[in-house]
């Protein structure tokens, strides 16, 4: 080793990205200086609800001296708990339902793609076309069929804006499958939901997992499906919220908000983590 | 693989066409039936198309679209660059942090970004007392329920995802390349200007189709945000609906809202190729 020119042996240790890095810069200053510009304008809003989520006036000001879960209390009572409950029951059957369609949708395709890209397109056109645009016409079915403002309608709202995230979680899932599977399942006597059931199933269940995710996260924060097809019976949490936010600020607000960035933090940090892990498990 | 017409038949009625026909009946049909109310109420015509190309309201509406969506794709994306550019050249450690603070706010509902925008830049918000108290201004500035806190939400909102097709075109650059350059004596700024940036180029303009279409149709962050005063088309949907219950020119304005993202997704997307545009979702 010692033959080799001194550069090239060091060239050759550093890391890659490191070796393309001069040691000082106008740049890179310049770059860096950006950068934490950048992340305090992506994160400092998001943090200065904390601690606004623990003040202790009946309005919305930081905590001055003495701190408080009065706002967080709030929450457990009267309109906000039935507005969680709402928003939880409709999110977890929007998920389960968005969830087996997205599935038998998957499978078929997967064994069958003659039509694979215009059916997919089909599915996914919820997504592609501006919200708004999207709510007038469920307002339109619920005009329709005279389901404004109850849980079946806006459930059934939420149900088309989360479809096509769900199907986009299955489809990765059976990217990942070779149908010679399917092919020797049916070879040895298996029925078609025999094969689903106990071939199919066990291998896609982390998709089935990630698209009741999505599914369950698009109902949960849905707004303006639910700003135009729901009223005064049906009061989901970001509806709540909506309310909360346009005239003054609630500061219910705040803690409800504080709970969302907490478990979204968690979740995004126990996905780093076992990214870290398994770095060769993609996730999204 | 080849299955019995049988086989093939069951796969569709049984796994296939559940889901498209849910989403036909309910989403593409009242979609039709929406543009079917824009021609008939409240009686049959073509008034509110009319209205739409003569009246200086709508107009205003249209051209404020317009101009939020192009400043927030321009603030947006320069900002997403840099993100993107230190990512590239970052270590693990670095880069993990970055991707944090870009995906904390990517996953946080819309409603709560703007509940924090409206906390800080209110009057009586900490941007303002700050200003006060260091003497820089007398009395607090406008920034949020107009034009401007509407921009701001807008690009926090906009700003990862414009990072993420930074990113995968950044990913893609081969560090020989870059070290070539430098090897065959390119200065720093030489190898990003000739080398780097070019082809970043084709990013750059996944990463702004993106924005510009997806700004098109925003309605919470501006509505919030801009509090009445700075309604853009999305908006002017719902005021037409539910303020006005003008359904007739609500509907005839969903359909021009959709035909323009329509128009431009396809003209970036001939521009970009349609692959790069969809890979925002991966």
């Amino acid at each position: 080793m010692s033959s080799l020119p001194t550069v090239s042996r060091l060239a050759a240790q550093a890391p890659a990205a490191a070796r393309l890095k001069p040691r000082f810069d106008v740049a890179r200053l310049l770059s860096f200086a950006g950068l934490l510009l950048a992340a305090a304008f992506l994160l400092l809003p998001v943090l200065v609800i904390v601690p606004l989520s623990f003040g202790d006036q009946r309005y919305l000001a930081f905590p001055d001296g003495a701190w408080s879960l009065r706002h967080y209390l709030e929450l457990l009572s009267g309109g906000w708990l039935s507005s969680i409950l709402q928003s939880l029951g409709l999110a977890i059957v929007v998920g389960v339902i968005s969830t087996a369609l997205a599935l038998l949708f998957a499978t078929g395709i997967w064994l069958e793609p003659r039509h694979r890209i215009a059916l997919t397109t089909v599915v996914l056109l919820p997504m592609i076309v501006p919200q708004v645009v999207s709510a007038m016409s469920i307002y339109y079915l619920g005009a329709k069929v005279q389901q404004l403002d109850t849980l079946l309608g806006v459930g059934f709202g939420h149900l088309m804006m989360a479809l096509p995230y769900s199907l986009i979680a299955m489809l990765v899932a059976y990217s990942r499958l070779d149908t010679s599977l399917y092919k020797a399942s049916r070879s040895m006597g298996a029925g078609l939901w025999m094969t689903l059931r106990q071939v199919l199933m066990p291998n896609v269940r982390v998709g089935m997992a990630g698209s009741f995710f999505m599914a369950f996260i698009m109902s949960w924060e849905e707004v303006v499906v639910t700003l135009f097809t729901s009223g005064l019976n049906v009061i989901t949490v970001p509806k709540r919220i909506w309310d909360g936010l346009r005239y003054n600020l609630d500061p219910a607000v705040a803690a409800v908000s504080t709970l969302m960035i907490f478990i979204t933090l968690v979740v995004l940090l126990v996905r780093l983590y076992r990214h870290d892990r398994n770095a060769d498990t993609p996730g999204r | 693989m080849r299955l019995g017409s049988q086989g093939t038949l069951r796969i569709y009625a049984l796994l296939i066409l559940p889901l498209p026909v849910i989403i036909l009946v309910g989403y593409l049909l009242p979609t039709v039936g929406v543009l079917g109310w824009s021609l008939s109420l409240p009686q049959p015509g073509v008034q509110h198309y009319a209205t739409i190309i003569d009246n200086a309201t709508i107009h205003t509406v249209i051209w404020r679209t317009l101009r939020i969506c192009l400043l927030t794709t321009l603030i947006s994306v320069t900002i997403a660059y840099l993100i993107a550019y230190r990512w590239r050249f970052a270590s693990g450690r670095g880069r993990q942090l970055i991707e944090l603070f870009v995906l904390l706010p990517f996953w946080l509902s819309m409603l709560i970004r703007a509940f924090a925008w409206l906390v800080l830049l209110r009057n009586d918000g900490l941007v303002n007392q700050s200003l006060l108290t260091l003497g820089i201004v007398d009395e607090p500035l406008a920034l949020v329920r107009n034009e401007l806190g509407a921009l701001i939400g807008m690009v926090h909102f906009m700003v990862p995802y414009a990072v993420l097709p930074l990113l995968s075109s950044m990913r893609q650059i081969d560090d020989g390349l870059l070290r070539a350059a430098s090897s065959l004596g390119a200065r720093r700024w030489a190898m990003l200007r000739d080398v780097f940036f070019p082809l970043t180029v084709p990013g750059v303009a996944a990463a702004s189709a993106t924005v510009f279409v997806f700004s098109l149709g925003c309605f919470v962050t501006p509505a919030l945000l801009g509090g009445g005063k700075a309604a853009m088309l999305a908006e002017s949907i719902y005021i037409q609906m539910f303020q006005l219950s003008n359904w007739g020119l609500g509907a005839a304005l969903s359909i021009v809202l959709m035909l323009m993202v329509a128009v431009c997704a396809l003209v970036f997307g001939k521009l970009v190729g349609f692959a790069r545009l969809t890979g925002r979702t991966a």
